[in-house]
C-alpha cells in the first residue's frame, strides 16, 4: 500500500490517500477551500507537493481518484491509455518527470509522442510541482497542429475566436460585431456565437447567417454556434451548414450528466460532423469549452481538486480530435477562482495540461465583476499565454460581452500580441486579410479605413 | 457608394450595444474609450462592494413592519468566497416567528447594493396591489444574503411563499439589476429548480416595476393556488413579456 507522507525540515506531513494529497498540493484557490479539501496551511501544501514528488508516475494507472466502476470519464482515461507511449517515462516519479520536462531532452517531437501515454492525473500532478514560469516553458515546447479551413497551432502564430454575441441574437447586431472583429484581423480560430436563446431553430438561423457571411467574403475560417451537442445533431439532420460541433464538458460523468452530455452522444456528433466533410485543409471539427470549478458547482466533484478534474475534462476532449478547446478560466466566479492571481495561475495550468495531453489549447482570458480582478490581470495572462504558445484566445468587442455579462479580451488585445511579439494569424486567414487590405505583409493592421470600407460595403450590398 | 464616410461604424453601432467601432491607436484603445470602459467597470465593482444603507431602505419601506437579519457571512470578502455561508441565517434570526402568513418578502443584498437600494422598496410597493386578499408577513432585510437564505427565513416566519428580492451580478452596462425569486413552502434544502425567477428588473431597458409586479403577482397567486413553484409553473406562465415589457419598461 502506498503511504502518502513526507518529512520536510523536521516536520512530518501525512495524508490519507492520493486524492487528499493531490488536493492539498494544489496552489491555493477558493474552489478547493469551498469544497473543504484545500491544504490546511501553506507548509502543509508544500508537504503534499513533496509527497507527490516522490510518487511513481505509474501510481496513477492503478489508483483512480474517481472510481473506474462508477465513472465513464475514468474508464475512458484508463481504457485509452497507450502503454507504449508511456514507456519512456514509466520509471519516473512525479518529481523526476517535472525535472525531465524542463530539461532539453523533452523536445517538441518527444512530447508529442508522449501525449497518448499520459493521463490527466499525471499532468495535473506534475503541474502542482511547477511554478508559473515552468508551466510556460514546457507548454511552449509542445506543438499541436490542427486544421479545418485554415491551419492552427503553427509556430510563431496565435489564433483568435471572434465572439460577436448579442443580447437578443439580433442578426444585424451580430454581423456588426463580426465586421468590427474582422477589421482587427480576428476570427481565424472560429467565428463563434453564444446564442442568447438556446433552441434548434434559433441556432440554425444563426449558423446559416454565419455561413452566408463567410461565403460572401470567401473567408478561410470556420463558424460555430455554441449550442448543445444534441441541438447540433438535429441541426445537421436538417441540413444547415454546420462547421463545428460545440459542447461544454467536465471531468466527471456526473458533471457531464449535468450538462446533458455523454461520451456516446459526443461520438455520434463527431461522426456526423466528419461525414459533412466541410473542412478544406483538415477535418478537426469539434469545439469544446471547459473550466475549473464546473464539477464542484454541479456537486459532482468526488472530493477531487478542481484543477485535476479540469485536466480530466481534456481526456474527454481528446477522444474527438478537436479543432479547438478552451478553458473559460475566470467566468465561473470568485468562489472558484478568487482573484487575478488565482485566475492567472489556473489559466497557465489549464493551457499546460491541455497541451501535454495533445490538445490545441486556447483560453478565454476573462473575469466577472464580482471577482477581485480587472483588465490589468487579463493583460498579464494574455501576454503569458502568448509566450506559452496558446493556440488561440477569445476576443469580444471592447472586452465587454454584452450577452454573457463578463469581460474577456478585446480585438485590440489580439492586435497587441501580434504587434508587440510578432505573432501572426493562421496563414490562410492572414493571406485573406492581406488581400482585403486589412493588414500588411507583416501581418500588422493597416491605418486608414480603406479595408474597413471594403468590408462594410460588402455588408450593405 | 460615397467615399466620404466620416465614421464607417456609425450605422452599425445602432445595431448592437456591443463596443464596436472604438478606433485604435497602434494596437491600443484610444484614451476616451479606455476611460469609459474603466468607469463602467468601476461602477460595477462599487455596486458589488458598497454596503446597502439599510436604514434608508427601512425608511422607504415604512410603515411596514421590517425585521433585519444577517447571513453567516461576516463580511463581503467571505461572502464572495463562501456562497454556502450567504445562504444560511445568522444573527437576528431569533426575531422571526409569529402567526404565519401567505407571503413574506425578503430583501437580500446579493451582488448589487445599488439594485437593492434603488428598486427593492418600489417593487414591493408595486406588488402589494397585485396581492390583495393575501396576508403579507413582515419584510425581512437580509445582510450578506443569497437567494437560499429566504428558505430559512420563510420557514421561521411560517410563510407559505417567499418572494426574495436580490441584487443581481452587475454588468458593465447595468449595475443595478434586481432579481425576484419565488419559493413555495420555503424550508432549508429547497432546490433551485423549485423556484421561479423574475430577473432583470431595472429602469435602463429592463423590466420596469409595473411589469415585474404583474409577473410576480401572477406567479405568487398561481404558486399558492397550485401549491408549487419551479419548472412546472414556469412552463405555463402566460406570455406577459414582450408587449407588457415594452409598455411598462419606462415606469
Amino acid at each position: 500500500m502506498t503511504l502518502y507522507r513526507a518529512t520536510l525540515g523536521g516536520t512530518r506531513y501525512v495524508f490519507d490517500d492520493l486524492r487528499q494529497t493531490m488536493a492539498a498540493a494544489t496552489p491555493l484557490r477558493s474552489g478547493d477551500e469551498l469544497a473543504g479539501i484545500a491544504a490546511g496551511s501553506e507548509a502543509e501544501r508544500v508537504g503534499a507537493q513533496a509527497v507527490l514528488a516522490e510518487l511513481p508516475l505509474k501510481t496513477f494507472l492503478t489508483e483512480a481518484l474517481v472510481p473506474y466502476e462508477s465513472d465513464a470519464v475514468t474508464r475512458a482515461i484508463i481504457d485509452d491509455h497507450d502503454a507504449a507511449a508511456f514507456a519512456p517515462v514509466a520509471h519516473m516519479t512525479v518529481g523526476q518527470f517535472r525535472d525531465w520536462l524542463l530539461s532539453d531532452a523533452a523536445t517538441a517531437p518527444v512530447l508529442a509522442r508522449l501525449a497518448p501515454g499520459l493521463t490527466p492525473e499525471m499532468v495535473a500532478a506534475v503541474s502542482k510541482l511547477m511554478r508559473n514560469r515552468d508551466l510556460i516553458a514546457v507548454a511552449r515546447k509542445v506543438r499541436v497542429e490542427v486544421a479545418f479551413r485554415n491551419r492552427l497551432g503553427l509556430p510563431g502564430r496565435i489564433g483568435s475566436r471572434l465572439q460577436p454575441n448579442h443580447p437578443s441574437d439580433d442578426l444585424k447586431g451580430i454581423a456588426a460585431g463580426i465586421l468590427d472583429g474582422l477589421c482587427y484581423g480576428i476570427g481565424d480560430a472560429v467565428i463563434g456565437i453564444n446564442p442568447a436563446t438556446d433552441s434548434v431553430a434559433n441556432a440554425a438561423g444563426l449558423i446559416t447567417m454565419l455561413d452566408d457571411l463567410r461565403q460572401r467574403y470567401a473567408i478561410p475560417t470556420q463558424s460555430c454556434v455554441l449550442t448543445h451537442v444534441t441541438n447540433s445533431i438535429e441541426i445537421m439532420n436538417r441540413g444547415a451548414p454546420l462547421d463545428l460541433v460545440f459542447q461544454s464538458v467536465a471531468g466527471t460523468e456526473a458533471a457531464n450528466d449535468g450538462f446533458g452530455v455523454s461520451l456516446p452522444v459526443l461520438e455520434e456528433a463527431h461522426q456526423a460532423a466528419l461525414s459533412l466533410g466541410r473542412g478544406t485543409v483538415g477535418d478537426n471539427c469539434m469545439y469544446f469549452e471547459t473550466g475549473q470549478g464546473s464539477a464542484l458547482s454541479a456537486d459532482a466533484h468526488h472530493g477531487v481538486d478542481q484543477q485535476t478534474l479540469e485536466a480530466r475534462a481534456y481526456a474527454v476532449c481528446r477522444r474527438y480530435r478537436p479543432l479547438l478547446v478552451n478553458t473559460v478560466v475566470g467566468f465561473i466566479g470568485p468562489e472558484y477562482l478568487y482573484d487575478g492571481k488565482q485566475i492567472i495561475r489556473a489559466g497557465l495550468e489549464d493551457h499546460f495540461c491541455g497541451k501535454m495531453l495533445g490538445l490545441p489549447m486556447g483560453v478565454d482570458v476573462c473575469y466577472t465583476n464580482h471577482a477581485e480582478a480587472d483588465q490589468n490581470d487579463m493583460d498579464l495572462l494574455m501576454t503569458l499565454l502568448a509566450d506559452a504558445g496558446a493556440t488561440f484566445l477569445i476576443a469580444v468587442p471592447g472586452s465587454d460581452d454584452v450577452m454573457l455579462n463578463y469581460q474577456s479580451l478585446s480585438f485590440h488585445d489580439i492586435a497587441y500580441l501580434r504587434n508587440s511579439f510578432g505573432l501572426r494569424a493562421a496563414p490562410e486567414f492572414e493571406a485573406w486579410l492581406e488581400g482585403m487590405g486589412l493588414v500588411d505583409e507583416g501581418g500588422h493592421l493597416i491605418d486608414g479605413t480603406a479595408g474597413a470600407q471594403r468590408l462594410l460595403g460588402g455588408a450593405v450590398a | 457608394m460615397s467615399g466620404v464616410v466620416k465614421d464607417p461604424w456609425a450605422r452599425l453601432r445602432a445595431a448592437t450595444p456591443a463596443r464596436i467601432g472604438l478606433g485604435r491607436t497602434g494596437a491600443g484603445l484610444p484614451v476616451a474609450a479606455s476611460l469609459e470602459f474603466q468607469h463602467a467597470h468601476a461602477r460595477a465593482r462599487d455596486a458589488v462592494h458598497r454596503a446597502v444603507d439599510w436604514q434608508a431602505l427601512r425608511d422607504a419601506l415604512a410603515p411596514r413592519e421590517v425585521i433585519g437579519v444577517a447571513s453567516r457571512a461576516p463580511d463581503r470578502a467571505t461572502y464572495l468566497r463562501r456562497p454556502d455561508l450567504g445562504r444560511r441565517l445568522g444573527a437576528g434570526g431569533e426575531a422571526l416567528g409569529g402567526a404565519g402568513c401567505d407571503i413574506a418578502f425578503v430583501v437580500a443584498d446579493g451582488l448589487s447594493a445599488d439594485a437593492v437600494q434603488a428598486h427593492a422598496a418600489a417593487v414591493i410597493g408595486a406588488c402589494e396591489p397585485q396581492l390583495e386578499g393575501l396576508s403579507l408577513g413582515p419584510v425581512v432585510l437580509a445582510e450578506q444574503g443569497r437567494v437560499a437564505i429566504g428558505d430559512e427565513i420563510g420557514a421561521a416566519l411560517g410563510a407559505r411563499l417567499v418572494v426574495l428580492l436580490v441584487g443581481e451580478r452587475p454588468g458593465l452596462t447595468v449595475a443595478d439589476s434586481l432579481g425576484a425569486y419565488l419559493t413555495f413552502d420555503p424550508r432549508p434544502g429547497c432546490r433551485d429548480s423549485a423556484r421561479n425567477c423574475v430577473s432583470n428588473i431595472h429602469l435602463k431597458g429592463g423590466l420596469g416595476y409595473g411589469a415585474a409586479a404583474a409577473k410576480i403577482g401572477w406567479l405568487a397567486r398561481e404558486a399558492l393556488r397550485r401549491g408549487l413553484t419551479g419548472i412546472a409553473l414556469k412552463d405555463e406562465a402566460p406570455e406577459l413579456e414582450a408587449e407588457e415589457r415594452g409598455r411598462l419598461a419606462g415606469d
